[in-house]
């Protein structure tokens, strides 16, 4: 699903450069669950931007489902990231001023769906993440849990190949963060590929494999037992 | 141009302009104040340019009077001094000399500039009158209402010096009974019996006409108070493209070559330019209209670049929001049509409200204005000056869009999300 070579990734700071990546070699087989850990700094996100086509690489290549992932411009990139990509955010990222229904909708409007169609089925996924009576609710109207099962019903709403979630527990409590893990094992357990970047270990243990980054390159890249989050809801 | 027609679109664009409802009505009304003023100007400045004309329309536009005075200069062995008088010959050689006279018509009167005024008898009741004498074509300069059944002095009048009158309908009043109908009754004119061929209707408009006065043919005028070929003055209407200054100076010219004045005289000949007069108030409606053009149009421009500043600061603050919706799969250019769209509707709607309220007020000036002397009538403001400037809006709202449009796509999505 993903295939990941030699890839190098540095920012310029000023007259220095900052060498983020130093040469990620690194694949992700359908229907995994992938936990990217690491401490700030590690470039466990500006992995995440990368596989989430936000950033460029500067060296090394990128494919994804097959699809070669290099010097995209703006329009293709977003066509790509619509039909490959969702995306799931440590601060939700729900637009203010739209109800649950509209913001699960958001990704279909950009697959030019109609909206009738558009709206049934972002009823269908908020559905599946327990929301459904909440659909018309403002964001501001949700708690944080619900908010980020929101985010997580717009990210599957596209239908993507790989859900990518930046810390996804991160603003969360841990009984929250752990019904939201639980949403994301049993999306999972349907066959979604997910990749999930934290730095929290229990959050990670809940994973099917851990990748550990520091310093920009790959030091630990392990399968586990994976620890259901559904004992702890 | 496929998603201007998306109903998609429309409900984004109402979304995120819905979502803070004061600044766009504040927004609105930066644009709306801008055509308000607009449309109220060159509506009023075509007011009261329908207006003037109105005020004008019973006399040609570009006519003269021309009468004579004394010199103040010698000439060819003449004293200065000398009280000048026009002829009827005078008529025939201005208009031969002078192809931009069209109408020419010699009057006498009595008991306007000098004299007593007539009196006038029928039966028991009398009355006084200025008595005037006219020539058919008079009526070609100024036009003279007759009531239904009556007449103007015509050619054989003149020619058979008849002895028939055109009264002023005060006159009617003094002398004649309610039901009675003046037409073909008699009445004594300085002490002469006139038949009455018509009454004229008094239109209020300056000048020195009254509802009292009575016209009789030039012919009739000159027997009965002999004065020969004297003519009092002469009124000229000069033809629609004729400069009617330079036709006024050509008039005085031949004049004073006819009656061998100095050609410097400037107080031989006195004049009094109608069309002259008329083309500086059209003038000044014409600089009103101009001048509210401009006013509105920079008012317009104001309120658009405030609409433009106000969708810079609205992209700034949904930076975030943007970078979501590329997250999502918004492209550039469906971004950056989201922005533009939704600036020109906000201008065109604002421009609506404004054409609205701006014809609103127009109508009410109309209404207020309705019989009384303010020279203010029908004060519409032509289509495709409206519709000019919902287009003018219209690309002056896409223009101060492309700048915020621009720089919510200039932003990249990463560093949108990583704002906080």
């Amino acid at each position: 699903m993903i295939e990941i070579k030699n890839l190098h990734k540095s920012y310029k700071m000023g007259s220095n450069s900052l060498h983020v990546l130093k040469g990620i070699n690194f694949s992700v087989e359908e229907g995994e669950l992938v936990a990217i850990m690491g401490s700030s700094g590690s470039g466990k996100s500006t992995l995440l931007n990368i596989l989430g086509m936000l950033d460029e690489l500067d060296e090394g290549s990128y494919d994804l489902d097959g699809v070669p992932i290099k010097n995209l411009n703006e329009t293709k990139a977003a066509q790509y990231r619509n039909k490959f990509l969702g995306f799931i955010f440590q601060s939700f990222n729900l637009i203010n001023y739209k109800s649950a229904v509209e913001n699960v909708a958001l990704p279909l409007y950009y697959q030019k769906v109609g909206r009738k169609e558009r709206h049934e089925k972002a009823l269908k996924y908020l559905e599946q993440v327990g929301l459904k009576e909440w659909a018309t609710h403002l964001p501001s109207e949700l708690s944080g849990g619900q908010k980020q099962r929101v985010a997580i019903a717009r990210a599957m709403a596209a239908e993507p190949k790989v859900l990518l979630a930046d810390e996804p527990t991160g603003a969360l409590d841990s009984k929250t963060s752990y019904e939201v893990m639980d949403l994301i094992q049993k999306i999972n357990d349907a066959g979604n590929t997910i990749l999930v970047v934290t730095h929290e270990p229990d959050i990670a243990d809940m994973c099917k494999r851990i990748v550990h980054l520091k310093d920009g390159v790959i030091v630990e890249d392990k399968k586990i037992e994976q620890v259901r989050a559904s004992q702890y809801v | 141009m496929k998603f201007i027609f998306d109903s998609n679109t429309w409900q984004e664009i109402f979304g995120s302009i819905g979502k803070n409802k004061t600044r766009t009505a504040i927004t609105i009304i930066g644009v709306l104040w801008g055509i308000f003023i607009y449309i109220a100007l060159a509506g009023a400045a075509k007011g009261l340019d329908n207006g003037f004309e109105r005020a004008f329309e019973s006399v040609a536009m570009n006519s003269m009077f021309v009468w004579a005075q004394s010199t103040s200069m010698p000439y060819e062995g003449y004293k200065t001094d000398r009280q000048l008088q026009l002829k009827l010959s005078d008529v025939a050689t201005l208009q031969n000399r002078l192809p931009e006279i069209q109408y020419i018509a010699p009057r006498n009167a009595k008991g306007v500039f000098d004299g007593s005024p007539a009196s006038v008898v029928k039966g028991m009741k009398s009355s006084t009158s200025p008595v005037y004498g006219d020539y058919p074509v008079y009526t070609k300069i100024a036009t003279k209402k007759i009531y239904d059944g009556g007449r103007f002095i015509n050619d054989e009048d003149i020619q058979q010096a008849r002895k028939v009158a055109v009264i002023g309908e005060r006159t009617q009043q003094d002398l004649f009974e309610k039901d009675e109908n003046p037409i073909g009754n008699f009445i004594k004119v300085d002490n002469i019996y006139f038949q009455i061929i018509g009454v004229h209707k008094f239109v209020p408009g300056g000048g020195f006409e009254s509802d009292t006065d009575i016209y009789i043919p030039y012919t009739t005028f000159k027997k009965l108070y002999n004065t020969g070929d004297n003519v009092d003055w002469l009124t000229i209407a000069a033809y629609n493209d004729a400069d009617v200054v330079q036709a006024e100076t050509n008039v005085k010219n031949v004049l004073k070559s006819i009656h061998k004045v100095n050609p410097k005289d400037e107080r031989a000949f006195g004049a009094f330019n109608l069309g002259e007069i008329f083309n500086r108030i059209t003038g000044f409606a014409k600089g009103l209209t101009f001048l509210s053009l401009i006013v509105g149009i920079a008012t317009i421009l104001a309120g658009v670049i405030s609409i433009g500043n106000i969708l810079l600061i609205s992209v700034k603050e949904r930076t975030k929001e943007l970078g979501v919706r590329r997250a999502l799969g918004a492209t550039p250019a469906e971004v950056r049509n989201q922005i533009i769209l939704e600036s020109v509707f906000l201008t065109v709607i604002a421009g609506i409200l404004g054409i609205i309220l701006g014809a609103g007020v127009l109508k009410l000036i109309d209404v207020l204005t309705q019989g009384t002397d303010f020279p203010y009538t029908n004060p519409t403001l032509p289509i495709p000056y409206v519709l000019g400037a919902l287009a003018i809006m219209i690309i002056l709202g896409t223009l101060i869009g492309l700048i915020p449009a621009q720089r919510a796509v200039s932003i990249k999505p990463i560093d949108a999300l990583r704002e906080e």
